[in-house]
């Protein structure tokens, strides 16, 4: 395709026989690379003999999809981008005022949070309302949560992490059992789970404290591998594959229970029915509130030397330590810190579900924890919690397109389809924004004149 | 000899099993500029990199106002305050240029930062004019502005220069030098310099060494220097700025 570049010469006409040479093209390979895939496929039958079904109509849509979107980015699609990238650039430079909504997004979504689960009982009563606050508010909050924990190691100190999921385990594993074991509560538990990951997040600490990019990430990958194996295998204590069942549930401040036949059941002392819907309600002003901890937590330390010094050491190792940083505390207190987030969400998961088991800490939890940093942009709270909103929610939201059975069929299980639409929406953020949906690190100090500073420069262009 | 802020004496580096230097003898006295020439490759950036501690000597001391630090570890050697302008600047291309100095302060966790700031930004006012932007987006001469901008704000007894003009416009380069000199004459800095541009490097310091294959072979003050035909030979003719 070596007339890709030279799309300005053509026009009118011209342009929709080239759309259409280009779309029988790009048929034609698609015909070529699915023929043995989509178009041929091998099953075994009853009597354990391969036979080989024809599958020409899924072909056809494959072949379809691929000459009609090539026809139409060539004829429709790329023309108009074009257009429109020139007719910005011709537009002078102007200091744009940011809309209302956008300087004050953060407010308007905690807002938003607060009455989330109101407005899920008023548009679906109160059984109804189960499934958006728990399904959606609920999750999304806690991947929000362990990517804002992961953001302080990854994003903020740069150092990359793909076992985070161990100290999400570590939290989990604490909170299940040491409740079981010696009855404690979950407020007890939740800062001392939150303390036993920091102490296992520094355990990893130090052995990697001398390795960076790749090694590193290999480490921290067998890391929490290492985590996953043990509580499988150390089944005296875990359980092993079967997994720590029964955790009790939290309590609002040991004031109320949510335990049906306890004396202060929550339902009972306010008078309304029974549902285990004002335990999910609890629950996820629970996991707010820790997310908006954590990114208080961050937002207060990227002003302190610690948070600062993260920050630094993750543009240069070497430039810290000459201007007096120690890296070694500087970097185990990074990975304390998250781990230590990790942790509070961990016990926070188990209390969820009361039910834990290794089979919640495989290393694609971390992928998925990781990927939702990279693309929020790393270091930006914002961006973070926008990229777990659209993966995690987005994949939520496939299962709940069941209208999609009545095209392709009863058997179509769209949820199926979440990691390739995951990756997908990989790739096209990346192309689109490869620093993540924010990607500009916002400064953290000024001189008191800035604002006349900074606006000088919109206009002279950025000298 | 009691007047040395920075003795090294005999001090050997290595790298894995080669020898970068072999002996190395170099006397950095109170309130002097003092310059190191040489050669590609000679050690000059070793020397430097070795007094900050990374890579370590294996052998010889090195004393600093009277204390060993040949042992510390770079960072403790920084909270001596001896601050450093490294080779290739290495300024935080995503921090601001304001919060890239206070990195530079955060040894007195920013006690003194509005009081220094302002006279880093009398030495150095573009630096004043940059001050939101990102270090990455400045030019070569405002990042080594800011390096040594952000040395200085660790109120240094000694500070280390390395290859300050490296790839910056003659005329900038001068610029820079003449900052070193007002910071020396009105403040009483005690420089260490490492360049290459050695006819600049010699106009400006009160003595200088001229290093070969990790050794020291020639010192004297920086006029001596500059008429040593030797000296003009190798590093003056044809290199002249």
């Amino acid at each position: 395709m070596s007339n890709i570049s030279n799309t300005h010469e053509s026009a009118g006409g011209n342009l929709t026989a080239r759309a259409l040479r280009e779309g029988v093209f790009a048929g034609l390979v698609s015909l070529g690379l699915f023929v043995l895939f989509v178009g041929l496929e091998t099953t075994q039958n009853i009597r354990n003999e391969l036979v080989l079904n024809q599958r020409w109509g899924l072909l056809a849509i494959f072949v379809a999809v691929a000459a009609v979107g090539r026809f139409l980015m060539v004829a429709y699609i790329r023309p108009r981008l074009e257009a429109r990238k020139a007719s910005a650039s011709a537009k002078p430079v102007t200091e744009e005022q940011e809309g209302f909504f956008r300087r004050n997004f953060s407010k308007i979504a905690i807002a938003f949070l607060l009455v989330y689960p109101f407005i899920a009982v008023a548009i679906f009563g109160v059984q109804g309302s189960l499934k958006w606050v728990d399904n959606f508010g609920i999750q999304i909050l806690i991947y929000v949560m362990l990517a804002w924990g992961l953001n302080i190691v990854v994003g903020l100190a740069g150092l990359l992490d793909l076992g985070y999921v161990a100290f999400y385990a570590v939290g989990a594993y604490s909170y299940a059992l040491l409740s079981q074991q010696f009855g404690l509560s979950f407020w007890a538990l939740l800062p001392l789970a939150g303390i036993l990951a920091a102490f296992w997040g520094i355990i990893l600490g130090f052995p990697v404290l001398r390795l960076k990019g790749d090694y590193l990430a290999i480490v921290t990958l067998a890391f929490g591998e290492i985590i996953r194996l043990v509580l499988i295998n150390w089944t005296d204590v875990t359980r092993g594959t079967f997994g720590v069942s029964g955790i009790p549930k939290a309590s609002v401040f040991g004031i109320w229970s949510f335990d049906v036949g306890a004396p202060n059941y929550f339902a009972k002392a306010f008078g309304l029915p029974m549902s285990s819907a004002y335990y999910k309600i609890f629950l996820f002003y629970l996991i707010l509130a820790l997310a908006l901890l954590t990114a208080y937590v961050t937002i207060r330390l990227r002003r302190m030397p610690i948070g600062r010094a993260w920050e630094a050491l993750r543009e240069d190792e070497i430039a810290c330590r000459s201007l007096g940083i120690n890296t070694v505390t500087t970097k185990l207190t990074a990975f304390a810190t998250g781990a230590m987030f990790g942790g509070f969400a961990g016990s926070f998961f188990a209390v969820r579900q009361g039910f834990v088991s290794p089979e919640s800490f495989v290393f694609l939890e971390s992928a998925i924890i990781l990927s939702i940093v990279v693309l929020g942009g790393m270091g930006s709270l914002v961006g973070i919690a926008i990229a777990a909103v659209v993966m995690v929610g987005g994949t939520e939201l496939l299962r709940e397109m069941t209208f999609l059975k009545a095209i392709f069929g009863p058997d179509f299980t769209p949820e199926l389809y979440r990691m390739l639409i995951f990756g997908l929406a990989m790739v096209v953020v990346m192309v689109w924004k490869p620093r993540g949906f924010v990607g500009s690190r916002e400064p953290t100090a000024f001189l008191k004149e800035r604002k006349a500073v900074s606006s000088s420069f919109t206009t002279e262009g950025h000298g | 000899m009691s007047d040395a802020l920075l003795s090294v004496s005999a001090v050997e580096t290595y790298y894995g099993n080669i020898r970068a230097l072999a002996g190395v003898n170099v006397e950095v006295n109170k309130g002097e500029i003092v310059s190191l020439i040489g050669a590609n490759g000679a050690g000059k950036s070793t020397l430097m990199m070795t007094i900050c501690g990374s890579p370590q000597a294996r052998s010889g001391t090195i004393t600093f106002d009277g204390e060993d630090i040949t042992r510390l570890p770079t960072h403790m050697i920084a909270r001596r305050r001896i601050a450093q302008s490294p080779e290739g600047r290495r300024i935080f291309p995503r921090m601001t240029v304001y919060e890239n100095l206070q990195m530079g302060a955060s040894l007195d966790n920013l006690k003194y930062f509005d009081e220094d700031v302002e006279k880093i930004f009398t030495l150095f006012p573009r630096l004043k004019e940059r001050q939101s932007q990102r270090g990455g987006t400045l030019s070569g001469g405002e990042q080594q502005m800011l390096s040594i901008g952000r040395a200085l704000m660790a109120r240094p007894k000694l500070l280390l220069l390395d290859e300050p003009s490296l790839g910056l416009a003659p005329l900038i380069v001068k610029g820079i030098f003449d900052a070193i000199k007002v910071l020396n004459e009105e403040q009483g800095l005690t420089v260490f310099l490492v360049e290459q541009n050695a006819f600049a490097a010699l106009k400006l310091s009160h003595r200088a060494y001229v290093m070969v294959n990790g050794q020291v072979t020639m010192s004297g003050s920086g006029k001596e220097l500059l008429a040593n035909p030797e000296v003009r030979a190798a590093y003056l003719e044809g290199g002249r700025h």
